[in-house]
């Protein structure tokens, strides 16, 4: 954290920063260093990766481990089929992969590293990020929507039971309402990710500032604070569960649009 | 906001790596790995599934044995008592029998010891009759003295015995 002169800015956790001497890196003119953002989702997908390794083992007789990530693998193949049906059974690895990227950047990104000296970093309230996840569930149902159903993909704007004399005015306010989808699905992300960690940062620097003005500060404002601080990290280790589930929920609903219209 | 301001800096690497990261946990984890997961939970579920069915079909196949069992046994008694019910009917046809055979014995028996009596009386009658008719002969002789001849006595013999 920047604790300059005792104060906490409370932006400066999503600065991005090169890593390694990594400037220079680039791509037809495109500057890709390998950031402290790049670096947190390099840890994510480790992570990720061992535990869905320590699941493998394959076991008859699950362990807590096996039952753990099977637990995860059945609970988005429940979501599929409860959403779409058989037909969701194929979207399990995209679906799961998504689910378990938010979930695991999330958490990774409020562990109190900073104990140690390590600033944590959370790709996921970056809309660069989420805005990537976001394009491609929105590009996967339009390539299904459009390869299974054709042109006949746009009878989604026209609703079952719309009134005749309204065909003019609720095809476009479908159209408008499909196509804010991605943006909606980024910035929900984005902001609940940013909001969570902006507002323990505010309430951090409450905390520093009032022990530093004295006992009396300390007490009546600092102390009721760092309550309110721990209170807040239980809500946002639920937030981050539950953006998770909503991203992987409202692509499975999407999908499902995709794959049986309405 | 570090998320605007430097945007413009940053965008390029962010979906670059991104994509890189992504890409390995759609294809690796994804697409490798999570498959493996729920093929392990499909055969866990399928075996689970035979076993229940094969324990269903232990307990019908012990059903249908119990049933034949018992049919078997319903077969094994009935046999058993038409064997005993036979038996006893012979048992009572030839106690029946020897008894008929005893009977008969014990008839023939009787009328020949009848026959006996019947010959024994007739010679004693015999007996007496010449004796009475030679008692007569010697009372008449002693009496008036007159020789009586022997068949003459022996009918006024058997003329009284027989009035």
């Amino acid at each position: 954290m920047a604790a300059e002169q005792g104060k906490v800015d409370p932006m400066h956790q999503f600065s991005i920063e090169p890593l390694f001497g990594t400037d220079h890196w680039s791509i037809a003119g495109y500057s890709i260093p390998f950031t402290n953002s790049a670096l947190w989702m390099a840890i994510t997908t480790v992570a990720l990766a061992l535990f869905v390794m320590g699941g493998m083992k394959r076991q008859l007789v699950p362990g807590r481990w096996q039952m753990a990530v099977e637990g995860f693998t059945g609970f988005i193949d429940n979501l599929l089929a409860a959403n779409i049906g058989p037909a969701g059974k194929k979207y399990v690895p995209y679906i799961f992969s998504v689910f378990m990227f938010i979930l695991f950047a999330n958490l990774l990104g409020l562990l109190p590293l900073m104990l140690v000296g390590v600033h944590p970093f959370t790709p996921t309230s970056h809309f660069t990020v989420t805005g990537v996840l976001a394009i491609m569930s929105f590009s996967i149902v339009l390539i299904v929507g459009f390869w299974r159903h054709g042109l006949h993909f746009f009878s989604l704007f026209v609703p079952h039971g719309t009134p005749w004399w309204l065909l003019w005015l609720i095809p476009f306010i479908e159209l408008i309402s499909f196509l804010v989808r991605p943006f909606s699905l980024a910035l929900r992300l984005f902001v609940a990710m940013m909001a969570g960690h902006v507002l323990l940062e505010v309430l951090s620097s409450f905390v520093i500032s009032s022990a530093n003005s004295g006992l009396l500060w300390g007490t009546v404002v600092g102390l009721p604070s760092f309550i309110l601080m721990i209170a807040i990290c239980a809500l946002e280790l639920l937030v981050a569960g539950i953006q998770a589930y909503v991203f992987a929920l409202l692509t499975s609903l999407y999908l499902n649009d995709a794959e049986n219209l309405h | 906001m570090p998320q605007i301001s430097q945007l413009a800096a940053t965008y390029a690497s962010q979906i670059f790596w991104m994509l890189v990261f992504f890409g390995f946990i759609f294809f690796v984890i994804g697409r490798g790995m999570v498959p493996k997961v729920m093929a392990t939970v499909d055969a866990r579920d399928k075996q689970i599934a035979d076993d229940l069915a094969a324990a269903e079909a232990a307990r019908k196949a012990a059903d249908e044995q119990e049933e034949a069992w018992r049919v078997q046994s319903n077969a094994q008694r009935s046999e058993a008592q038409a064997l005993i019910a036979k038996a006893k009917a012979d048992a009572a046809a030839a106690s029946e029998n020897s008894l008929a055979k005893a009977n008969a014995k014990i008839d023939a028996r009787l009328s020949e010891a009848d026959a006996r009596i019947a010959v024994a009386r007739s010679d004693a009658l015999k007996e007496i009759e010449a004796v009475a008719s030679e008692a007569a002969g010697d009372i008449v002789a002693r009496l008036t003295g007159a020789s009586v001849d022997a068949k003459a006595a022996s009918a006024a013999v058997k003329e009284a015995l027989n009035a």
